[in-house]
């Protein structure tokens, strides 16, 4: 894969905190990324790890009282995290298109998918009903809606689950934006309908640019998706790289432990590889390096300091174990 | 390997659902009643100390055979046998009490099954009190201990309320209530589903020691294949309320029969993807109108005139068990 040298999205040094009676919790921490034109950087990591809340970030639909409190997210050379609420909201759809979960919350029940996109499209780009209508009816054929021309009339309870996210895809793809967020898109499907989703998502980056940033906690969407992948823990990256060397050769011991746990449909059948405990709550997070208390390889050092995220093998990992033996100088 | 006893035995198996539309349009519109058929005549049967699963997409009908067999919903049609014990004929609670015992089930969504007012002393102790298995208070008090012990919980976990756990610690609790009873039988609907990957390693693991140590018996119901792979001697694909193909899951996986089964094989997304798959076109149809024939010949590339007409039944074939015709008739390239 060939990368632009200037990447559409920068994300730097994100910290999200949340405050609350009992103090400021951090849910996420120092979190650095980019994503390309055409790219698809997969976000994995398990319910609770910040992957949504930074999605959420970029969108600018942080649910207060959360708020960014450290850090800058660039698009396009703009800084877009502090712009204003309408200035954002512009931006949002036009320049970052969002597919969600769960395809019913995201449309309108009382409207026709037609009356959904034609609104969509003629907020953001300067067309007559008519041709917004025609532009609607060639996005619908491009997601794969079949007989678009008559289902373009109908409301989305009139869809199945598979065809509603087609339909919420057509949205976020209403105005061309260069960027699109997708938050879980193909969990809430059946495994045939996720295959075709995937492969819709994938056709985008490649024919059109856009550069996706795909959030998911199934990391086989993600060996078939995503071009890099970054690996969420308690808030922070904890390990990034290109999508073949995290799943073969992970360096950090939670990618370890992440990918040997992952059940397969082939070969052994004996116990599955299990990391024992559980991701520590936001108000219990340990001093040093996060997954100290489950890591089979922990020493001193990791519960003292935290690690940053150094050259490990083929991707960068924040992990001690991965330390220069000679101290970096400065 | 001696074949061991069968512990259960569906027939025939009916389950409809009336989804008409209200009395006064049927009256006024001369609209007709509507019935679902979630399950359209599915046997098969378990033995005992094995795992068997039901796998397939949602709306095929795998969960309402777990509550059929549990006796959360009564059968249409076709009867279930526990044991021996034709389920169907015991009309009154008494004469159920003692069958549930032996029957227990765990659920999908470890925070909406467990009571949240109730301490997980309670919410284990109660199958204990309501079948009268313990003499007093300490003996209680011990077995609640052992339970919480056995499912990798610390005894004085029970003190505590079921927001202060975890979901993969609840879904523990799940399993020591359903333990609680001395069951033969755990009827396990998606227990893994709402879990984290890394937990779902542990609650596999720990279902498959109980297994091995207690004896059990275990219907297992998920969506996700490498889960059933992992955790089942044998399984049985549903597609639209009935059993398309039923064998062992090492044969399952290596050898897929069904064309159903091998689509579902096929999308499954992988680790090492190889090249770019074409996904299969179309869905689940719609079960209240269901195809006519082979309920899957719209979206099968091997339908002919006979799959639209007529209903194929489960044939052995190579010792599996596959309804298609055209496996029967030899019409589909092997492998």
């Amino acid at each position: 894969m060939v990368r632009t040298i200037e990447p559409l999205l920068k994300v730097e040094n994100l910290r999200i905190e949340l405050p609350t009676r009992g103090g400021i919790l951090v849910a996420v921490d120092d979190v650095s990324f980019d994503i390309a034109p055409g790219e698809v950087l997969g976000i994995v990591g398990e319910s609770g790890a910040g992957k949504s809340l930074t999605a959420a970030a970029i969108i600018g639909l942080l649910e207060p009282p959360l708020h960014i409190a450290a850090g800058r997210i660039v698009l396009g050379g703009r800084r877009i995290d502090t712009l204003r609420y309408e200035e954002m909201r512009r931006i949002r759809g036009k320049e970052i298109g969002a597919i969600f979960q769960d395809p019913l919350t995201s449309l309108n029940p009382l409207y026709t998918v037609g009356h959904q996109l034609v609104e969509t499209i003629r907020t953001h780009l300067d067309m007559s009903p008519a041709a917004a209508r025609a532009h609607a009816l060639s996005l619908l054929k491009e997601v794969g809606i079949a007989a678009a021309d008559e289902r373009i009339d109908h409301y989305p309870h009139q869809f199945s689950g598979g065809m509603r996210q087609r339909v919420v895809i057509a949205l976020a793809l209403a105005a061309n934006p260069r960027l699109i967020i997708a938050d879980e898109p193909t969990t809430a499907l059946d495994v045939s309908i996720q295959a075709q989703i995937i492969s819709l998502l994938k056709r985008l980056g490649r024919d059109y640019g856009t550069a996706i940033m795909l959030v998911t906690h199934d990391m086989g969407v993600i060996a078939e998706t995503a071009h890099r992948v970054a690996v969420m823990y308690a808030g922070r990256v904890v390990e990034i790289g290109l999508v073949s060397a995290i799943v073969h050769r992970p360096s950090h011991p939670y990618t370890v432990g992440l990918m040997a746990s992952i059940p397969r449909s082939a070969g052994g059948r004996g116990r599955l590889r299990q990391i024992d405990g559980t991701m520590p709550r936001l108000n219990a997070i340990p001093p040093g390096c996060p997954f100290n208390p489950r890591c089979p390889k922990v020493f001193d050092r990791c519960r003292r300091e935290r690690p940053d995220l150094m050259r490990a093998g083929d991707t960068k990992a924040a992990c001690w174990l991965h330390a220069p033996v000679e101290p970096a100088h400065a | 390997m001696p074949e061991r006893p069968v512990i259960l035995e569906v027939n025939d198996l009916e389950r409809h659902f009336d989804v008409s539309p209200p009395a006064l349009e049927r009256m006024l519109r001369g609209k007709k009643r509507v019935a679902v058929k979630a399950l359209d005549g599915v046997s098969f049967t378990i033995r005992r100390g094995e795992t068997f699963s039901l796998v397939g997409e949602s709306g095929c009908g795998k969960t309402t055979v777990a509550r059929c067999v549990v006796g959360l919903y009564r059968p249409t049609a076709g009867n279930i046998v526990f044991d021996g014990i034709d389920l169907g004929r015991l009309r009154q609670r008494r004469a159920m009490a003692p069958v549930r015992r032996r029957m227990q089930m765990i659920f999908q969504d470890p925070y909406a099954s467990l009571n949240p007012r109730w301490r997980v002393r309670k919410i284990v102790a109660e199958p204990l009190v309501t079948h009268g298995l313990v003499a007093d208070r300490a003996e209680l008090r011990a077995r609640i201990g052992e339970l919480l012990e056995q499912v990798r919980l610390s005894a004085a976990d029970g003190d505590k309320f079921p927001h202060e756990f975890s979901g993969g610690q609840r879904q523990r609790i799940s399993i020591a209530r359903a333990l609680a009873a001395h069951p033969e039988f755990l009827v396990c609907d998606e227990p893994t589903s709402a879990l984290d990957v890394s937990v779902q390693a542990q609650i596999l693991n720990l279902m498959k020691d109980l297994q091995r140590r207690l004896g059990l018996t275990y219907l297992f119901i998920s969506h996700n294949l490498a889960v059933i792979y992992q955790i089942s001697d044998r399984v049985g694909v549903m597609y639209l309320g009935r059993l398309v193909e039923v064998a062992t899951a090492d044969r399952l996986f290596a050898e897929p029969r069904h064309p159903y089964t091998r689509l579902l094989l096929e999308t499954i997304p992988r680790l090492d993807p190889h090249g770019d798959r074409e996904p299969v076109a179309g869905e689940v149809p719609n079960p209240i109108d269901p195809p006519r024939g082979c309920a899957f010949h719209p979206r099968c590339p091997y339908a002919n005139d006979r799959c639209r007409a007529e209903r194929p039944s489960l044939l052995v074939v190579s010792g599996a068990l596959v309804a298609c015709h055209a496996v029967e008739e030899g019409r589909l390239p092997v492998g």
